[in-house]
Order: C-alpha cells, then structure tokens, then sequence
C-alpha cells in the first residue's frame, strides 16, 4: 500500500518537548492529513508547553490553549462560533492527553460526543500525567511504576478501556493509531475529517522520562506495542464496525516491550505472564469481533 | 412593544433583540426559563442561534469561551452552584476578554439546599475580572442584557446581569420591549479583531511566563477602569435612543439626605416606598441604588455619599469573616472623606428571607437611633 502524505508541516521545528517524545510526532502527522483550514485546541498538558510560550507557537495553524476538564465543551463552543461565521468546513482538532481525556475530561467529552458535535478528538496517550511529573492516571497500565504508584504499590488496576467507552456512545468513527505507523494514522484522521459528528483517535504516545525509556526507542516501542498486540490497531464505526488495520506480521511477547522500560523494571516474570496471559484475552476479543475478511492466517497464535 | 412578563423572560426577550449567536446552557432553578425560552426561540427560527445543549456548568462557560474566541456574540445564564461551578472558566472568559454576557439569577448557596434569593453567589466571583450589573426590575433586565453587549464589546470583558430570584425571574411586570430597528442602531453585529481564523495561525491562552503575565493583568484593569465611562456613555446612548436612561447610580431624594439607604437589586423598589414614608414624616431620609458592582464606581459612591451623616447598607450576601460585600465596598469608596458619614452594615433577608417595608422601616430606626452601628455588622431580624 502506498499513501500520499502531504509534505506540508504545519508543526514547525523549534517546539519545546523532550527528545524523543511521541507527542508531537502525532501532531505533526494529524496536520498533515488536516490541512490549514483547522483549528487546534490543546487541552492543559504536556502539549501547553510543547507549543512554546507567549508569544511564540510551533503551530501553523490557529492554536487555543483551554482547561483541562474542556476538551469537548470548549470544541462544541468553537465549533458552534466557527459556523456561525459562517466557516461550515473548518475542522476543529481537540488534543488532550490521557489524564484530560480519560480522567477530569471525560465528563465534557461524554457529552459532546453524545451530542455528536462535529469534531476530531484526539488523545495522546502516554499512560500517566506526565507534565506534573508521571503521576498515574487512569491510563495507566496494570504493574507500571508511577510516582504516585510507587514500587512497593504498582498500579493494582487496568488501564481503562476509553476507545470502548467512545464506542458505546455510537459516535461515528473511533480509532487508535500509533506514531510507529504514520500512514495508517495519517489515512485515520483523514477518515476522521470526511465524516461530520464526533470522531475519537487514541493514539499511544510513549514518553521516555516517564516510562524511563530510551528517546531513540520510541518509535521501536510503539511498533512493540502493535506486534505484540498490547495496542493494537483497529477503528471502530458507529459503536459496531470493528476492524483491525494493521495486523501484526508475527506476534511479539509482551515482554519484549516490557523489559524496554523502566517503568515495568520491577515486574516479576509471573507478573510479566499474568499481562500476556490479559494481553491475549483482549487480542482474542478484538480479533472475534473485527472484520476478519483481511486477517493474516496466523491471527489465532498465543504466546 | 409592552408586554407583561417575567424577568427570565425579559432577559431572554434582550437576548433575542441582541442577536446572540451561539448560547450553552444547562438548567438550574431559578434560572431555567431563560434558557427554556431561548431553546424555543432557537428551534422555531425567531433567534439565528446555535444552541448547546451541554452536561455541566463548567462546560456551559467552555462552550461560551469556545465560540466567543471564535468571533460569535455569546449568551448563558445560571444560579448559585452552577455559577460557582463555572468559577475556574470565569477567570478564563475575562482573561481572554471575551465579550460574554452571562445572566446570574441571584440563589442561595448551599449548604443546606436553597432555592431563593441571595447575593453571595455572584458577589464571590468579583474577582473574576467580569464586569457586575444589578437589576432592580424585569425592565432593567431586558435593557441591561443590550447595555451589557455594548459594554463588553467596547472594552473586551465579559458582563454578569444579575438579578434576584423570584422576586423578579418569576414575578410578572409590565416591560417595554423595544423594536428590533432601533436595538440594531444600539447594538450593532460585532466582529472582534482577534479570533481563531484558519489562515492565521495565532496562538490563544498560550504560557505566560512572569515576563508578560502582570502586562496582561495591568491591561484588564485598565480597560476595567474605562468601564466605568462607557458605562455611563452607553447609558445615556440608551436613554437618547429608548427613552430610559442608565448611569453606575441611581440617587432617590438624595440631595439633602442625612441618612442614606445603600441598596442594589429588588430591595431597592421596598426601600424607595419606605424612604417615601419617612420623608412625608419630615425626616431627609435618601436612597443610593447601586446598579455596577464591578468595575465599583468609587468616586460615583464617594461624590453621592459625601454629605450624608449616616449611611445604611443593605446587604442580602455575608462574607464570612468579614461581614456585607457592599458596606465594605462602601466603606472603600468613603476613605480619605473628610468627615465621612457613618456606614452601618446591615446584613438582611439571606436565603430568600422576605425583606418587607417594615424590615427597611427597622433597618432606618436602628440607624436613627445609635451614633454608630453596635458591632462590626448588623444582623436584621435574626432569631437569636
């Protein structure tokens, strides 16, 4: 497959994150596939500082910086302004990490997607409040170390399932994407503008100061994270249409991932099997539901 | 046109006249018919509005702060807990100097619940940064929502029209409601220079470093400071066009008046008809209704109190620890007098408790009576 991704970059260079973080990568790959006719909201995050401070912007587009519990009540503001100016066509991006979408957000997007206001929300995930200084959120992932998961009490609970709750509202279109595919991410938000109602996009966006990472791996731990199924990537439409879209060539073992971090460095290995054990259940789940009209052969392997 | 209706309804009916486009609301008693009415407008056609329907009060703001940045003019209301839900984004539509007007129907807050009149909620949020404007009847309340557009529009701060529960959002007055031509002359469409526009990549609500913050801040408080004179030209621009005028003050039989009643909201028409009995007994007994909270018309209130020897202060709000919100202000607005009148702060009917002419007529006996009041605040029929 071969996909025509626009060499117009409308995140300029000059943006203050850390190296390596996945943040910006999937920014820069949205407004791609968006265009200039776009409006991006930046819900309070790492991304309030990522854009630079007053009076600079690292975005070529127009950039509101709003509250954290306003992602979707801001948006169906803006949008509503938009239109009444009569700019029917500009899309309007919502971006928000993990703990203003799957935490002190989750309010105010429930409801604006439930009213279907036309817009792209997407949420950067790296699986803890990591502004503040990597504390967990309910993104976090079972066992993972945060400072307010210490190790001697890791996170005794899973990540929370936000791409089901999206998919529980019937919203039109719901998706996860990851910075390690691009063009699979790029095509998604481009799906995402053609449709009018609400579109959710869980992208997983690793951070290396929190997850105690590598810069240079991100992009490597992304693409373990779909291999090895712990995130995989699959769109859902209207709450029903489940479709995996990228599946993996050959299944990784979650440790592979895992051991990468040091966020998970004091797992045990019956920890570490207790996660692939919940890790294939899930895959299973996913695989049964989806389209499989395009599934490999080997989509059935366990590890 | 004169109609006889509630005051949620005139504020609606103003709503209507300014041409608001975009409206969130989420509905808290004693303020849901103005938005209910609103809905209506909106669904049959009479408002060219988009109306949100959202889930919170805290969205609600959002929502107003979204399409007013987005260059639409933006209208909500609410009461009480839901204004104080709204507090954080408050700070954010000032901030931005967003030109919102949001409707605030007076309520009590809780604990425990209550549902009538009281001052507090909106009197907490004075340092906001919005502009305050009290309404003593159902005409103030349509006109006020046009004179608060102007307002807002001319020196970028959001405006809050408040106005009592019940004894005006549900009690039905006679209320001229002006004809659309000559509110257009008023209020014409606005169109900010500053807002989200594709092709011009600027950057809202961006980090402030400690560089640039207090700049910011020193702006908001000057143009709060202009407030006060193009309150008072809009006012009078009002008056020209529809025949009421407007000013920061209204005085009644103020010119010789040794003591003074400071009143804002429905009090004020109880106060008028007790001040009325009292000079017809020969006593120069006067009124000061207050009309702007915030920007707080201090040399207006210094210039009308300067001559009084007492005056009395009606508050319907307490701030624990320090007593009524308008006899401090008061009282701030008197420093530096020389021989200043003596203020008495009255603190009256909170919860919704009925203030009748005869607890006015208590409240001027008291004052009559004592050189000063006998403690730091009065509290008026109070069971002890």
């Amino acid at each position: 497959m071969s996909y025509d991704v626009s060499e117009s970059e409308l995140l300029a260079s000059g943006h203050v994150a850390c190296p390596g973080c996945g943040a910006p990568m999937a920014v820069r790959y949205a407004l791609k596939a968006l265009g200039e006719n776009t409006v991006l909201i930046v819900v309070a995050s790492c991304w309030s500082i990522i854009a630079g401070p007053f009076p600079y912007t690292a975005a070529q587009v127009p950039l509101l910086h709003t509250l954290f519990a306003t992602g979707g009540s801001v948006a169906s503001g803006v949008k509503a302004g938009l239109e009444a100016r009569g700019l029917q066509d500009t899309t309007v991006l919502t971006l928000a990490g993990d703990g203003g979408t799957f935490d002190i957000g989750i309010q105010a997007l429930s409801a604006a997607v439930e009213r279907n206001e036309d817009f792209i929300y997407m949420c950067y995930d790296n699986e803890a409040y990591m502004n503040t200084g990597i504390q967990r959120s309910s993104a976090t992932p079972w066992g993972a170390w945060t400072t307010t998961t210490p190790v001697k009490h890791p996170k005794d609970q899973p990540k929370k399932d936000m791409v089901a709750i999206m998919a529980a509202h019937r919203i039109p279109y719901t998706a996860t994407a990851t910075i390690a595919y691009p063009e699979d991410l790029i095509r998604k938000v481009q799906k995402a503008k053609s449709i009018r109602g609400s579109k959710f996009l869980h992208v997983l966006a690793p951070c290396p100061s929190g997850w105690k990472s590598e810069p240079s791996q991100s992009v490597l731990l992304s693409r373990l994270a779909v291999e090895s199924c712990i995130f995989p990537l699959y769109e859902v439409e209207h709450g029903e249409e489940y479709r995996i879209t990228v599946w993996p060539k050959a299944r990784v073992p979650v440790q592979k991932y895992l051991r990468l971090q040091g966020r998970f460095a004091h797992l045990r290995d019956e920890d570490i099997g207790r996660i692939q054990e919940n890790v294939d259940d899930e895959w299973q789940k996913l695989v049964t539901r989806s389209d499989r009209a395009k599934a490999p052969g080997n989509v059935d392997q366990a590890f | 046109m004169e109609k006889v209706i509630m005051g949620n309804h005139a504020v609606s009916f103003g709503v209507q006249l300014a041409r608001v486009q975009v409206i969130a609301a989420y509905p808290i008693t004693p303020q849901t018919q103005i938005v209910e009415m609103l809905s209506e407008l909106c669904a049959d056609g009479r408002l060219a509005a988009k109306f949100i329907k959202v889930e919170s009060e805290h969205s609600v703001m959002a929502a107003v702060v979204g399409a007013s940045i987005a260059g639409a003019r933006a209208f909500t209301a609410t009461s009480s807990h839901g204004l104080a839900l709204m507090h954080e984004v408050l700070h954010w539509a000032a901030g931005g100097r967003l030109p919102i007007v949001a409707a605030n129907v007076n309520r009590t807050l809780g604990p425990g619940w209550n549902v009538w009149t009281e001052q507090t909620d909106s009197l907490a949020q004075r340092d906001t940064g919005w502009m305050q404007l009290y309404c003593e009847t159902n005409q103030e309340a349509l006109d006020l929502v046009l004179l608060a557009y102007r307002v807002a529009e001319k020196v970028l701060l959001p405006v809050m029209l408040v106005l009592d529960a019940f004894f005006l959002s549900h009690t039905m007055e006679p209320v001229d409601v002006p004809e659309q031509a000559l509110v257009d002359r008023f209020l014409p469409s606005f169109e900010p220079q500053y807002k989200l526009q594709p092709g011009e990549p600027c950057s809202f609500y961006g980090l402030v470093t400690p560089e640039y913050y207090m700049e910011l801040r020193h702006k908001m408080h000057l143009a709060m400071q202009s407030a006060l004179a193009e309150i008072t030209a809009a006012g009078n621009e009002f008056g020209r066009l529809f025949g009421r005028y407007y000013g920061l003050l209204e005085p009644y039989r103020l010119e010789d008046a040794d003591v003074v009643l400071v009143t804002s909201g429905s009090i004020t028409g109880t106060s008028r008809v007790v001040v009325d009995e009292w000079r017809a007994r020969g006593h120069k007994v006067g009124l000061l209704k207050m009309r702007v909270f915030r920007p707080f018309p201090f040399a207006a209130v210094r210039q009308a109190l300067a001559h009084a020897k007492k005056v009395a202060v009606l508050d319907r709000d307490i701030s624990q620890g320090l007593g009524g919100i308008w006899a401090s202000e008061t009282k701030g607005a008197l420093y530096g007098v020389a021989e200043p009148p003596v203020v008495f702060p009255f603190i009256i009917g909170l919860g919704g408790r009925d203030v009748t002419p005869e607890s006015i007529h208590k409240v001027l006996d008291y004052t009559v009576a004592h050189d000063a009041p006998e403690d730091d605040t009065v509290w008026m029929e109070v069971k002890r």
